[in-house]
């Protein structure tokens, strides 16, 4: 069989909720370990072993929830852009219920993020909230996030409400380089990136091994999550079908 | 791909690229409105409005802090390093992170002689973090922190 | 390790309310997205399961019907 062949196969047996929800257990309960191991050290690190900051002191801890919680409520949003593409193009199934199942988790980070900024910049910049381009942009985010969630339920047919989350989704991810670069583009109170692709990180390794830990724990956790709440999606979608009420059927009581 | 999701596409991708050109467009109409706040240069040159509520943001001038010994009274100098600085008056509480050479954002009113009143004041920190002990050996040979990203 | 002692790391030099308030916001969102999932899941299989005890009782119920006056008319 041709590379072409089997990742055709590929895509149309990803279209196939039934297919998903038997391969997905395992993956699941692998991320849900692995974050829970990252997640664990990467936090006990942060918290009580890597160094204070010169400036800021042990407040500068609060990074270790901050960027993780940050950098995943934006990637969350381009993943369901993503798949309001694939769900306008295709109509795939499956990508109809990503958008929905991915908005609980992005919107629950979102709001940590914009949280826990809070309860850095009181200490360190004396203010809980100001209104510059980062900040103002992420409440942007958030915003999305409700709007996507009110959506879903204010359109009572799927089909419709997965068109019209779609939209919201792929018209969204422009908000997503407005926050990327609005600390490069416009005078703000907050710090410019301090990982940036083409130069060494402005922290040494003590300080970035756990946060490093933390992004990677925060995205397994994501994905164990993701798996976890669409296969609700699909057991809730196609409770009719035969192969759901042989497995209510099976499950014993 | 059938003409159908070619068509699907095409529509799809149209509509991002219109939702990005307008609102670049938009921003760029904002453009200047969005900078939190206005750096020395503005203050200096006469851009900031006087008498109205404003934020305005630089590094504090390195011997300028007066601190009034019975009051919470504080004034310093503002500058960007390069040739524009103004003074500050400030009565309350400093952030934490206020010292010489920290950039400073302060929210109030400029004055005619071109003296700012703030009523707080905010500290900027830059993305460079490390240790104590780190900060300490590289004290000498450190480069100036740049919070304002005068490098623009 | 970064502190001499365990009130030392609670204190978190001065800071302790925020470290604390920021960790714990997070133990709190992250505990909420396992547990929604897990309830709704239960909720779900639970649901289903009384529908189709409802479902068996009724046909069953409907076949006694039918039968009693089959069995009159002989």
């Amino acid at each position: 069989m041709t590379v072409t062949e089997t990742l055709k196969r590929w895509w149309h047996q990803l279209g196939s909720p039934r297919w998903f929800y038997e391969i997905s257990g395992p993956w699941q309960t692998g991320f849900a370990v692995l974050a829970l191991l990252l997640l664990a050290i990467g936090t006990v690190w942060g918290l009580a072993i890597a160094p204070m900051d010169y400036q800021q002191g042990n407040s500068f801890r609060i990074i270790y929830v901050h960027v993780p919680t940050a950098i995943v409520s934006q990637t969350v949003y381009m993943l369901m852009g993503a798949a309001g593409l694939v769900l306008l193009v295709w109509r795939m199934k499956l990508a109809d219920m990503v958008l929905a199942a991915a908005v609980p988790f992005g919107m629950s980070m979102t709001a940590l993020a914009l949280f826990t900024g809070a309860v850095w910049g009181k200490p360190t910049w004396g203010a809980w909230w100001v209104w510059d381009a980062r900040t103002t942009s992420m409440l942007v985010l958030l915003f999305l996030y409700f709007g996507l969630y009110a959506l879903r339920q204010a359109i009572p047919r799927n089909e419709a409400a997965g068109r019209a989350c779609a939209v919201l989704a792929l018209v969204g991810t422009v908000n997503i380089p407005i926050i990327k670069y609005s600390v490069d583009w416009w005078l703000t109170l907050h710090q410019p990136a301090t990982f940036k692709l083409t130069e060494a990180p402005s922290m040494p390794p003590e300080m970035w091994l756990p946060l490093l830990l933390n992004v990677l724990g925060i995205y397994c956790f994501f994905a164990a999550n993701l798996i976890g709440r669409l296969k609700l999606t699909i057991l809730e979608r196609e409770s009719g079908t035969r192969w759901v009420r042989e497995l209510i059927a099976g499950r014993s009581p | 791909m059938n003409p159908k999701r070619r068509t699907r596409l095409t529509v799809v991708l149209f509509l991002l690229a219109g939702a990005g050109v307008s609102v670049t467009l938009v921003l760029l109409a904002l453009n200047e409105n969005i900078n939190m706040f206005y750096p020395p240069e503005a203050v200096v040159g006469g851009e900031a409005p006087v008498g109205t509520q404003i934020r305005a943001g630089g590094m504090v001038l390195e011997g300028s802090v007066d601190r009034d010994s019975e009051s919470l009274d504080v004034s310093f100098v503002l500058t960007d390093y390069v040739g524009a600085e103004f003074p500050v008056r400030y009565s309350g509480i400093l952030p934490d992170l206020f010292r010489e050479g920290q950039g400073i954002i302060v929210q109030g009113e400029l004055n005619g002689e071109g003296v700012f009143r703030a009523s707080q004041v905010l500290a900027k920190h830059d993305e460079n973090y490390m240790p104590p002990e780190l900060a300490e050996m590289s004290a000498g040979h450190q480069k100036k922190p740049n919070p304002l990203n005068y490098d623009r | 390790m970064s502190f001499a002692s365990f009130g030392d790391f609670l204190a978190m030099g001065g800071h302790g309310l925020y470290v604390w308030l920021a960790y714990g916001s997070a133990a709190i969102v992250v505990a909420a997205n396992v547990l929604s999932v897990r309830s709704a899941r239960r909720r779900f299989f639970r649901q289903a399961r009384a529908l189709e005890r409802q479902k068996a009782a009724q046909a069953a119920r409907s076949v006694d019907s039918n039968q009693m006056p089959g069995e009159e008319t002989k």
